[in-house]
Parts: structure tokens; sequence; C-alpha cells
């Protein structure tokens, strides 16, 4: 009966993530994951070995209060280092298992006669526990680096990659200590470094590239539930992780694919460091370009037929969602056909630009990804760059010697007119200048994102 | 590879486990493993780019299950070092069971189409 109600609550969860198909079947989908985790733990609370009620729904009630508040309170632009931070909880959470079951294997069922471990139990339980360690750390620097409480700048230093590699022989070999003999001291050096390791694997790695590192912890926690699964012989937890760290792991190879990196490279880290400010911003102040203002956008706006909006994460940090809302409102009702453009790295974390497009009520379905609406800007009349940069760099697809050549970008310099708000010249991530801004169409509206949005809605009326 | 399929595998690795009492229990796992991940290959790859945020905060919850072996940790009355550890591991679990299945409740309703 336990087995086959675990074997339901994988099938909900499965469920769960069929449903994010379509936004159509994304709510229900949600709550066929609820229902799965729901009989999951009912099911485990009536089990005979679990007995101490009292303190478990404490515990319950204690961790759903504070998470029931985040998940309330959160603004979507924080939703990133709120993601990161739950990773390193389920880190901390298998380590604390993994911890436990070492400590007390008879309470398991994973211990021999004479009370130790099983030797496949302990390869189960070095693996979980490593991988959780990893998960926990790393998550935390990656929280630190986007909530801003560290520095979001690559930290390098010489013989970095050695270090971490003996630190890696080091825990690996202690590891193997403890799977042939299955003692504490091993056990606990293990997890020591392992903890160290996924701080430094994530230190080198910059702010810039932080949307892979959350994608690929979201992977690692699924895979250290997988291992807490092996180590109990719990199919549901197997099945779960499984599911959880090959979504992590397809994310990720998005993210790379849609930066044009190696998942090594970025795992190498240093990235996005103070290399390639000198060259760019030199450059930048030379060449001519062309400058507006909001009411000349206003007018290029008005008397198009087709408008394309290529949102970035700069939008968001200038809180301008609910302003661009308004003047797309506008737009429509005077029959300018608008519609969204969202290159796959816009935002800090896979499909963050979606959701805060969302939360300022645009409607999904004039919202496009970019492989859907490329073939389209030379069609389009006017394409209104708000807070991007380098994804409509078209140095990525001409020029051979640019850091960023063959990363994907939207076309932007396609369409007929370019607008591009941005408060100045200065280069973006990539630190790159962006020759879209100077092309005979490109008109540069220097501003602050909220306040060319306001003006151009006013000048529209 | 379809659910139904994985299911038979399951069913059947099962099976020859009870008939024959041969199958290692690693080896049973382990298939279970494999053919969750190519489950998960093909459920996550369908999922649509606007829903991967949403796709991150729920699998966020759902790696959460562990919170089945933090229960099993914190099962026994008597307290010792495995038990507090275990209710910790629920503590923490918890947090991200609500959490992430509430903040994605949060985002999905958020999507609507044009009126």
């Amino acid at each position: 009966m336990v087995q086959l109600a675990y074997l339901l609550a994988s099938v909900l969860i499965i469920f769960a993530l069929k449903g994010l198909a379509s936004p159509e079947s994304a709510r229900r989908g949600n709550l066929f994951g609820m229902l799965g985790m729901g009989l999951a733990v009912l099911v485990t609370l009536q089990l005979d070995s679990v007995q101490n009620y009292a303190w478990i729904f404490a515990a319950i009630a204690f961790g759903g209060l504070i998470g029931g508040t985040v998940a309330r309170k959160i603004p979507m632009t924080h939703m990133p280092q709120t993601v990161a931070f739950m990773h390193s909880l389920v880190g901390l959470a298998a380590v604390m298992i993994a911890v436990s079951a070492a400590y007390d294997p008879v309470a398991y069922g994973i211990a021999n006669a004479a009370g130790g471990l099983y030797p496949a139990s302990r390869i189960e339980l070095f693996l979980g526990t490593f991988i959780g360690a990893i998960t926990f750390t790393a998550s935390l620097i990656a929280f630190g680096k986007l909530q801003g409480l560290l520095s979001g700048k690559p930290l390098v230093f010489a013989g970095q990659h050695l270090l971490n590699l003996i630190l890696g022989v080091v825990m690996i070999a202690a590891g193997i200590i403890f799977c042939m003999n299955g003692a504490w001291m091993p056990f606990l050096l293990m997890l020591a470094v392992a903890l160290l390791l996924g701080v430094l694997l994530i230190v080198p790695i910059g702010g810039a590239d932080m949307p892979v590192i959350v994608s690929m912890l979201n992977s690692y926690s699924g895979w250290a539930a997988a291992g807490i699964g092996f180590t109990l012989g719990n199919n549901m937890l197997i099945v779960a992780g499984a599911l959880v760290g090959s979504s992590g792991a397809i994310l990720s190879y998005i993210m790379c694919k849609a930066m044009n990196r190696s998942l090594l490279h970025v795992l190498l880290g240093g990235f996005g460091g103070d290399a390639p400010a000198a060259g760019g911003a030199a450059a930048a102040t030379d060449r001519p370009y062309k400058s507006g203002a909001a009411e000349d956008a206003a007018f290029l706006l008005a008397n198009a037929r087709s408008v394309v909006i290529v949102p970035g994460y700069g939008l968001a940090v200038a809180r301008a969602q609910h302003a661009l809302k308004e003047m797309v409102d506008v737009l429509t009702a005077q029959g300018v056909q608008v519609k969204f453009a969202i290159h796959p790295v816009a935002g800090r974390m896979p499909g963050h630009m979606n959701v805060l497009l969302a939360e300022a009520d645009v409607p999904y379905d004039i919202v496009f990804e970019m492989d859907e609406i490329n073939s389209e800007f030379s069609d389009t009349d006017v394409a209104l760059v708000i807070g991007a940069n380098d994804v409509t760099n078209p140095a990525a697809k001409s020029d051979p010697s640019s850091p960023i050549y063959g990363m994907p970008i939207l076309e932007v310099s396609k369409a007929q007119h370019v607008i591009v708000i941005k408060r100045s010249m200065a280069v973006g991530y990539a630190g790159l200048d962006n020759d879209l801004f100077y092309m005979d169409q490109t008109m540069m509206l220097f501003s602050d994102a909220k306040k060319a949005c306001e003006t151009i809605v006013q000048a529209l009326d | 590879m379809s659910m139904q399929a994985m299911h038979e595998a399951v069913a059947q690795a099962g099976g020859a486990h009870a008939a024959h009492a041969t199958a290692d229990p690693i080896v049973f796992s382990f298939t279970v493993f494999v053919l969750a991940v190519i489950v998960g290959y093909h459920v996550v790859w369908n999922v649509t780019p606007a829903l991967h945020t949403p796709l991150m905060s729920v699998t966020n919850a759902i790696s959460s299950i562990i919170i089945v072996g933090a229960l099993l940790a914190s099962g026994p009355i008597e307290m010792n070092l495995a038990t507090v550890l275990g209710l910790i591991a629920v503590g923490l679990a918890s947090v991200n069971i609500f959490g992430g299945f509430m903040v994605t409740q949060r985002m999905l309703a958020m999507f609507k189409k044009r009126k």
C-alpha cells in the first residue's frame, strides 16, 4: 500500500511538470504537485516508525509559516535569489538527513547485524552527502551574489583550479575511505571539504553567469534528493530527484546555448571581470550617434503599424514594467500592433522577464520567444529596446573577433526604426560597445526607463 | 519512453525481485533512476520557455520531497542527535515545500491572456 501511494505521488509530481507546457494547464499542474507532496508526507507520517508527532508537526508548522510568508511577500524581481536560497535549504536538509542516517543507521534499516552501515549504503550516503553539501554552500554564495550581499565580480586567484582539484581529490579519497571502513572521521572530513568546495566553485563566477549557476544548482538539489532516495531505498525520492535533476540540467544547457558559452567555460569562471571594460568604454565616446527626446519616440511609435518591444533586466531595475504596460495599452488603443520579444537570458534567471511582464499584467499571448519573433523584425516599423544591450548587439552575428560572436541575438537592427532607451552610452554586462546604437535607423533616448515610458504616454495622449 | 513504459519496467523489476529474490535492490533503484531521468528529460523539454521561472520554483518544492527522509529520521520518540537533525531537516524542507508551491501558484496566477 505504502509503495503504491508513493507511486501515485510520483505520478502526480510528473503531471505537475507536464502541466507547465502551457500557462492554461500550469495551475492545475501545480495543484497535482501539491497533492503529490501532501500524499507523500501523509503516507510517511502514518508509518509505524514515525511516532514523534508533536515535534514533527511543530517543525512543519514553523517551516511552513516561514515559507508561506516569503512566498506571499517576495517581489518578483527577487525570484533568482529566493530560488538560490531555497536550493541551499534542500542541500542543507540533505546533509542533515545523511548525517542522521550515518549516526543511527539502525533507525533507517540500513545497518547490518553489528549496527554498522552496509557497504552499499555507505556509497549512497557518500554521494548524497557531498552533493547536498556542495549544493548548500554553493547556493548560499549564489544567493549572496544575487542579493548584492557579496560582490558580483568574479573572485579569481592564482592556483584556484589546482586548489579545487586537490580539494576534490581529498574529498573523494575521504569518501572512499569512508566507504571501506564506515568510520566517522573520513565522513566528517569529506563533508567539510565538500562544504568548502561549494564556496570555492562559485566565487570565480561573475554575476552575468548567475542564470546558468542557479539552473545548475537547481539540478544539484535534485541529484541530492535522488541520492538520499538511494540511501533510503525509496523510489519516490529517486523519481522526484531525477526529474528535478534533469530539469535543472536542461535549463543550464538552454542558458549556456543562449549565451554561446560552454558549461565548462562558465564553471571555470572569470567572465565579466574588469578585462573588457578598458577597450570598450574608450571606443564608445568617439562614434557618432543620433539621440532624441521622448516626444520624438512617441511620434515614431504613434505612426507605426507594428512595434516590437525588447525588454531587458534594466527595465525591472528601473521598476518601469507598469509604466511600460500603460504605454502598450495606449498604443494598442490607437491601433498599433504591439509585441514583446524576450531573449532567453533577459532577466536574472530562465523565464524571469516573462514573470516580470506577467506581473505588470502584460498578456502572455503578445510575449514571444526569440526564435518565434526573430523573423518578424524585418516587417516591424519600430523596435523599442528598453534596458537590454548585449542581446541586441549585431556584432554577435557579424564580427568574429567579438567576445560574444556566435551568441544568438534578437535581430532588432532589421526593423525600420530602432529606439533604444538607456541611461547613457555605458557598456552592458559583457563590457562591449553595441554597434546597434550607431546605426542610421537608431535613435537613442537617454533617460530612466520609467520616466521615458511615462513621458511617452503623456506625449501620445 | 512513455510513463506507462516506465511503470511497466518498474513493475517487472519489482516482480522479478519478489519472485526470485535475485534482483539487487541497488540495481532496482538504479533502474527507476535512469527511467525517471528519461521521463524528466522529455517532460521538461515540453515546458514553454515563458514558464521557466515557475518551473524552477516548483522543482525546488519537488526536490524538498526529501522531507520523507527527514520524517523517517525524526520518527523515533527517543530524541538523539539523529532525530534532532531529522527535525531540523523537516523544518527546512517545509520552508521549501510551502514556499515553493505557493510562490509558483502566485506566479502562475499572473499569466493572463489578452482580454
